[in-house]
């Protein structure tokens, strides 16, 4: 049980290629998806998503295509969050998360859904706030809705495309922290596109870099935490040094 | 204390309604518009009837205006269904399908026949079966072109708009170039088809048009709770595990059955979805389909209703009840556009 990528590219243009790609994501704990601008992370989470056609190559999850099965059994074992949620419906956070049950209930929510909504709302500390309006709420929070939709889909795969942008140094922890819990608590496998490479060091299992279309990388954050392998792949300058909590990246 | 208390005690669900308080409101608001409904029918089919009361051509006058009423309501449930789908397809709540250029497709169509075959070809577009072609060649030809702008690269608001005011544009001066030529008694009877009225309507369409939108209409409800997902946008719908461009397909091609039914029966109109689709929206508060279509549809048949009898019957102009709704439709989409500030 695993996500594997096989010969996986896109074409954007002539120039413009990722891939092939070709790695497998474990199953379990927190993968974190690193590299420069322009590397691929978003084009390679979207293709697993299936929210992007692949030019070549295969995507399974779980054993199953993600390309050529329905997309209705593939939503109840992934799910994906892009950066850009914009909805012209109003809604509260108590429905938005609602419709993470859609591909179980196909709208016609149960009690036992309303159970996982609530979790779901629960886990994310948005009790307080579950019948509050979505643009009544500060960008941190609504993140933090998106992210409990997602969750409340219960799928053994959750994929997030930079789900800190925009949000502050305590929002940013804060959502981290309840990320990993997801995964050591939950036991879902939790892959996600991060843009500070401490971040990924500290929170995740494994760390996949990407530059230039395809992978260099791909190993614990002890493997990547090394001077010349950082610099190497963010063609920088990077010193690693000893922090409070593990390896620590330094680049200005 | 109290505040948690009550917060565990009250039970917590996810419906389309929040609360007590928004069910009272929505219910209040649907008895006041099917009340409303109900007395200006009542009142198009009594008041100012010349006959005595329940004599036989006292029945007849009722009888001809219930076809008029028939014909308004199959109108505004076209326009208001279809308005709110579309609406949740494009992702965007000013678009409109009378804006993306149905109403010049029409014109054309009517403006080809009376070019090709003089004043007999409005006549020749009269009938059961050029009512149906009629309908059929605008399904087809707004179904490709919305499919088409809405996939692949160019599913971008900002272009769609753009082709479809330019497809509006080319088939409006394709139409008005070929009026040039025409003599003027071809033109006055163009013209008397091209403007939306509803005594324009004939009641021998109604048994295949109202079939069709009965249809149509079905298959929107039962497709309600994905409606309610597409609304969400493309990449929510896609992982939540819709189908999104089949959807997006199937629904096109039934708000484009829709409105050629409308325009087929009344002629063009742009606004009056939009007015009845924004009103549901404003005073419905939900996601819930099944809950906006029923309210738009009140909305659209309460106010052509309404216009209908001010102008039939009180200032005896019925034909102008449709320029009179786009006239309101128009102003409040300018204003709703101004006030949102954005497309």
């Amino acid at each position: 049980m695993s996500i594997t990528l096989t010969d996986v590219q896109k074409d954007y243009s002539d120039k413009v290629q990722i891939g092939p790609v070709t790695t497998e994501i474990q199953s379990g704990g927190v993968t974190a998806l690193v590299g420069p601008n322009g590397a691929g992370k978003s084009t390679i989470l979207t293709m697993i998503g299936r929210l992007l056609d692949i030019d070549t190559g295969t995507i399974t999850v779980a054993g199953q295509d993600v390309v050529n099965s329905p997309s209705k059994a593939i939503a109840k074992i992934l799910s994906v969050l892009r950066q850009e949620n914009h909805f012209v419906t109003r809604l509260t956070v108590r429905q938005l998360v609602g419709f993470g049950r859609f591909p179980h209930s196909r709208g016609r929510l149960t009690i036992g859904d309303e159970k996982y909504i609530s979790e779901a709302i629960d886990f994310l500390n948005l009790t307080d706030l579950e019948n509050r309006y979505l643009d009544q709420l500060s960008g941190g929070q609504r993140q933090r809705a998106y992210v409990a939709m997602v969750l409340a889909q219960n799928t053994d795969y959750v994929l997030l495309d930079e789900p800190l942008n925009n949000l502050d140094m305590q929002h940013a922890v804060q959502m981290m922290k309840q990320l990993r819990r997801a995964a050591d608590e939950l036991g879902r496998t939790i892959v996600i596109v991060l843009h500070d490479i401490n971040f990924a060091a500290h929170y995740s299992d494994k760390i996949l870099a990407m530059k230039d279309g395809k992978v260099v990388k791909h190993g614990t954050p002890a493997e990547i935490m090394q001077n010349e392998v950082l610099t190497e792949i963010f063609n920088t300058e990077v010193n690693v040094i000893d922090g409070p909590k593990g390896p620590l990246a330094v680049y200005y | 204390m109290f505040k948690t208390a009550d917060t565990t005690q009250q039970q917590r669900h996810s419906g389309p309604i929040t609360d007590r308080k928004h069910m009272r409101r929505y219910v209040l608001i649907m008895t006041i518009l099917g009340a409303l409904a109900v007395g200006l029918t009542f009142g198009v089919m009594t008041w100012d009837n010349p006959a005595e009361t329940g004599s036989r051509p006292w029945w007849l006058i009722v009888g001809m205006r219930r076809d008029s009423l028939i014909t308004i309501a199959v109108v505004a449930v076209c326009h208001a269904v279809a308005t709110v789908a579309f609406q949740t397809a494009v992702n965007n709540r000013i678009l409109t399908p009378g804006i993306m250029g149905f109403g010049s497709l029409y014109t054309v169509i009517q403006t080809t026949a009376v070019f090709l075959l003089g004043v007999g070809g409005a006549t020749a577009l009269v009938g059961v079966g050029p009512f149906l072609l009629q309908m059929a060649a605008m399904v087809v030809l707004a179904t490709i072109l919305y499919t088409w702008l809405l996939s692949g690269r160019f599913s971008n608001i900002h272009i769609m708009l753009l082709v479809g005011v330019v497809i509006g544009g080319v088939l409006g001066s394709l139409s008005n170039f070929m009026q040039r030529m025409l003599t003027p008694s071809e033109f006055d009877v163009l013209t008397a088809r091209l403007f939306g009225n509803i005594s324009n309507a004939r009641a021998d369409y109604l048994p295949y048009a109202i079939p069709i939108v009965l249809v149509v209409v079905a298959l929107l409800w039962f497709r309600a709770n994905t409606l309610n997902v597409i609304a969400l946008g493309r990449t929510t719908a896609q992982n939540l595990g819709v189908a999104y461009k089949r959807e997006l397909i199937i629904i096109m091609a039934l708000v484009s059955l829709l409105v050629a039914t409308a325009t087929a029966l009344v002629g063009p109109m742009m606004f009056l979805g939009f007015l009845a689709a924004t009103l549901a929206y404003q005073f419905g508060d939900t996601y819930s389909h099944r809950l906006l279509f029923p309210m738009a549809v009140l909305f659209g048949y309460t106010i052509l209703t309404a216009s209908y009898f001010v102008l039939r019957h009180i200032w005896d102009a019925g034909g102008a009840v449709t320029v009179i709704v786009e006239l309101i439709g128009g102003l409040v989409f300018l204003i709703v556009l101004l006030r949102k500030g954005r497309l």
